[in-house]
């Protein structure tokens, strides 16, 4: 009898103390491994077009971004043809120079696969674009990717 | 002196607190993964480069002017119908191929389906489209014919890759970038076989300058 009776006593309650420590320490990897945006953007954040035959970037630290749009700042005018390299506003001339330096910061066997992402706003002129394209083209920096949305098929 | 027991502070919060700052940085950090449209661009040509003759039926030709309309192969044309027209150039097959490079005569198309009209293109590894835009165009327009353009590939080698290994191209072309075992090279040279049967040749020509 005393054998059930022992039962009876209800469960000791599990130990939670070291819950958040251990919570912590998931919030913690979270933080150091998600990474923030390096760029803050001059530009209003552009209106990317979308398409449908897309292929995904791999390789993130062997692309290059450049963003084109509005300026966010009213001397830079109204238009949608303004170029951000890095943080500040540029001109076509600087593309190469930034090609370059971005060059520097990887091996030299991974210079044919780097690739830059033009991040434009719907309403950008095609001659914008083609003006980077004469500079990347200048500096043998071929690979190319037109970033856009991921649309509808039609 | 009476002892009084400082009360243990209760941690059992401290663990909703952690979790509610964990799911606020789980919903708050975006993964996004850039996406888009890849483009080769074309080497630099040496000054003294003289382009290659190539025959009028063999280029598709599409121009977007100032104010977004399409004028392909001379005539006005609305968006929705380029894919088709597109396809129609590039399967047409009209003629041989480009000879090999060890001098191979070229084969006429033995998988294409078109009219085999002797106005249009000779064979897909000779077709030719040819985008010019004009300086005012608008980029959204842009990357809408480019994708056109690229649909109309994507359908004629979902097509060949159906009839030659039952399988659609697109289908294809993933089995091959996830596979890691032992059939990755023969899955690479599918991938290979269709890509060459229907090279994309897209050429961005330089912009007309209205202003």
């Amino acid at each position: 009898m005393s054998k059930f009776k022992k039962k009876k006593k209800g469960m000791p309650a599990v130990n939670t103390a070291s819950l958040p420590d251990i919570v912590f320490m998931l919030l913690f990897f979270f933080m150091v491994t998600t990474t923030m945006r390096e760029t803050s953007l001059q530009i209003e954040a552009p209106r990317l077009p979308s398409a449908t035959e897309i292929k995904k970037l791999e390789h993130k630290s062997l692309v290059s971004t450049i963003y084109v749009g509005k300026a966010k700042d009213a001397k830079y005018g109204t238009a949608y043809n303004r170029i951000q390299l890095n943080d500040k506003i540029a001109t076509p001339e600087d593309v190469p120079s930034f090609i370059l330096r971005a060059r520097e910061e990887v091996s030299e066997g991974e210079i044919p696969f780097m690739t830059t992402s033009i991040k434009a706003d719907k309403e950008s002129s095609v001659g914008t674009i083609t003006d980077i394209r004469i500079k990347l083209r200048d500096v043998n920096a071929l690979k190319l990717s037109y970033s856009t949305q991921t649309g509808a098929d039609n | 002196m009476a002892r009084r027991e400082t009360p243990e502070i209760n941690a059992g919060s401290m663990a909703d607190i952690a979790f509610l700052l964990l799911i606020f940085f789980l919903v708050t950090t975006t993964m996004n993964v850039d996406s888009g449209i890849s483009k080769k661009l074309s080497e630099k040509p040496p000054p003294d480069y003289k382009p290659p003759v190539i025959k009028e039926k063999n280029i598709f030709e599409v121009n977007i002017n100032r104010n977004n309309d399409l004028l392909v192969e001379g005539e006005i044309m609305v968006i929705d119908d380029l894919k088709e027209a597109a396809v129609k150039f590039i399967d047409n097959g009209g003629g041989d191929g480009k000879p090999g490079e060890d001098g191979t005569p070229g084969l006429p198309c033995d998988y294409c389906e078109g009219e085999r009209s002797p106005s249009s293109s000779d064979h897909p590894n000779k077709a030719i489209i040819s985008v010019q835009s004009d300086r005012g165009t608008e980029y959204g327009t842009y990357i809408e014919v480019q994708n056109e353009l690229l649909k109309a590939y994507t359908i004629l080698r979902n097509r060949l890759s159906q009839q030659r290994y039952g399988i659609l191209y697109t289908e294809l072309e993933k089995r091959y970038k996830d596979s890691r075992g032992s059939d990755k090279e023969e899955l690479k040279k599918k991938v290979e076989d269709i890509k060459t049967s229907f090279p994309q040749i897209i050429s961005d020509a330089e912009p007309t300058s209205a202003n």
